[in-house]
């Protein structure tokens, strides 16, 4: 298997992180590598296998539905890069 | 004492209970050897004023019924920590000051011990030689331009340095066990849900766990008493009885049935690590265990299950970090050109790298071949270790196929720095419990480290064998300060 600058570029896009040609060449090189590798895993036949999704053997816990944490609005807004009162302020989404 | 900062936690402990020593005396020794080391590059943020404040406010009404009485130490920077800036050792958060502690963290200030700063790591643990952090390479204080390994170098370059007497880190892969190894330290990564993630920078929510770093196995023990709780603010979290670790620690492990997988003698390992390993077996043997040959068949398959599902949890967690709500943002003309310019400018190389495989193996039409494929092979390993323990009560390894590297050896090619972890990755993968102790040195007197693994919640088990063991071993660390002038 292979990918291409295309599929590149297209993970680039769903990862929401911009690539120049350089980079995007530099990543095709480096993953080819890293799926080369990880195609070993085709050599199992696990048909017949449940997938693991959790090591820990538990079902989660309900709790009551409680309010724990009030007036947390400063603590929220305190590292925004950029706010305005009580809001985060982003580059205009609407024309 | 001129000679405080070569005290192991347990003497500081007794020494400042039997008030021998202050909290201040001994936290302006570590903060003084800290200031004169600072070409370790152990540290990303110091909060030295505040720790001698600290120190003076304890030794005004010390609690001396606390586990860490007044004791300094400084943590990886994965943890929150309030009000002290948290940077994951990453450019996109290099602003970031937590509203809130983690509660590993705050069970360690609730016994008692004083914050003296942040150490640095790979950017959000992702690496094996504190290389890809955004605030510089760490050096290891084994030999000049030497890695440290990683994520928490910057945790293991400071135990073996001297520069606090103990510390925390958190192992996804091997980040805990392959920096202990490179230093001569000893490094336990405990069951997955022993150690709450609350507060701590989420990279592969299935596989992350903190644990303690020290000089010896009694003190990696008492911090893990301290560090393991049950909390309800990580639904992962497991409510099982905890051990009183350091207390019920004991030498005696005759009897204990130590296994011996055949798998882990993979090719081209240096015989310097074979040589290891079979010293270890003797030394073990020596401490009356037994030991038994044992098969984990799926252990080649870890490292590409790995690759598969720690880059897939990354890249979701890593989602968060779009520049809107905290952290660095770059400027865009538009919100999707603003999250794209961010990431790029914010985000380094191998973080970068791991998003796009994450991102590529949970993509559609890709997610059953990779993600699917990945977990079902993870139940196999799984599956490996559960058989295994059907027979013996623990199980022995080499922590690392090689020694310490030199800076930039490994840096152009992720999959030889991948294969660093070859021998701690399946242990994350079935949630078990392991501990790195040294164990020798290599013909360049580096140090080589041996792994125990334990049954899920068997810490006890572990570190029992790793403390008798530590004692026919009689490691010796050559640190000769190269770094103070």
């Amino acid at each position: 298997m292979s990918i291409d600058l295309k599929t590149i570029k297209h993970i680039s896009k769903l990862s929401r992180i911009s690539l120049d040609e350089k980079k995007a060449e530099k990543l095709a090189g480096d993953l080819n590598s890293i799926f080369d590798f990880i195609e070993k895993l085709n050599e199992l036949k696990t048909d017949n296998v449940e997938p693991l999704t959790s090591v820990a053997e538990t079902t989660l816990k309900l709790r009551p539905d409680e309010v724990k944490s009030k007036n947390l609005r400063e603590q929220v807004i305190k590292n925004s890069p950029n706010e305005n009162e009580d809001y985060f302020v982003v580059p205009k989404v609407i024309e | 004492m001129s000679d405080i900062t070569k005290q192991s936690l347990s003497e500081l402990v007794e020494n400042i209970k039997s008030k021998k020593l202050s909290s201040s005396e001994v936290t302006k020794a570590f903060v003084e050897r800290s200031e004169k080391s600072k070409e370790l590059n152990v540290y990303i943020t110091e909060d030295y004023s505040n720790a001698l404040e600290k120190a003076k406010k304890f030794d005004e009404k010390p609690n001396l019924d606390l586990k860490l009485p007044g004791i300094p130490m400084a943590v990886k920077d994965l943890f929150c920590t309030k009000d002290l800036r948290t940077t994951a050792g990453s450019k996109i958060l290099n602003n970031f000051v937590p509203t809130y502690e983690s509660t590993v963290t705050q069970n360690i200030w609730n016994e008692g011990a004083i914050l003296m700063g942040k150490l640095n790591c790979d950017e959000f643990a992702m690496g094996s030689s504190n290389e890809t952090s955004f605030f510089g390479n760490v050096q290891n204080p084994i030999d000049k331009n030497l890695v440290p390994g990683g994520s928490s170098g910057g945790s293991s370059s400071a135990v073996a340095a001297q520069l606090t007497p103990i510390t925390i880190g958190t192992d996804t892969g091997g980040s805990i066990r392959q920096p202990a190894s490179f230093t001569g330290t000893v490094g336990l990564k405990p069951t997955y849900g022993s150690c709450s993630r609350y507060g701590i920078v989420a990279f592969a929510s299935s596989l992350d766990q903190a644990g303690p770093m020290a000089q010896n196995v009694k003190d990696c023990a008492l911090l893990q008493e301290v560090i393991s709780t049950y909390d309800v603010k990580d639904s992962t979290s497991i409510d099982f009885k905890r051990n009183e670790y350091s207390k019920e620690l004991t030498k005696d492990i005759k009897g204990k049935k130590i296994g011996i997988p055949k798998e882990y003698r993979v090719d081209d390992m240096p015989k310097e690590i074979e040589d290891l390993w079979k010293k270890g077996i003797e030394y073990a043997k020596d401490c009356g265990a037994e030991i038994i040959d044992i098969s984990l068949p799926h252990t080649n398959y870890a490292l590409p299950t790995y690759y598969i599902v720690a880059p897939a949890e990354a890249s979701s967690n890593l989602a968060r970090y779009d520049g809107v709500k905290y952290g660095f943002r770059a400027e865009g003309e538009n919100l999707i050109n603003m999250y794209e310019k961010t990431r790029s400018e914010g985000f380094g190389a191998e973080v970068q790298r791991r998003i796009m495989i994450g991102t590529y193996v949970l993509s559609s039409g890709y997610y059953d071949a990779y993600y699917l494929k990945a977990q079902k092979v993870r139940k196999l390993i799984k599956n490996d270790f559960d058989d295994a323990y059907k027979k013996v009560d623990a199980i022995l390894t080499p922590s690392t196929p090689s020694s310490a590297f030199k800076i930039g050896e490994k840096t152009n090619d992720p999959v030889s720095m991948y294969l660093n972890d070859i021998f701690t990755v399946p242990v994350n993968l079935a949630g078990l419990p392991g501990i790195s102790i040294p164990a020798g040195h290599d013909a360049k007197g580096y140090p080589l480290g041996l792994q125990i693994i334990g049954k899920a919640f068997d810490e006890q088990n572990i570190l029992n064998i790793a403390y008798a063991m530590e004692e026919k071993i009689n490691f010796k660390n050559n640190i000769t300060d190269w770094w103070i002038k």
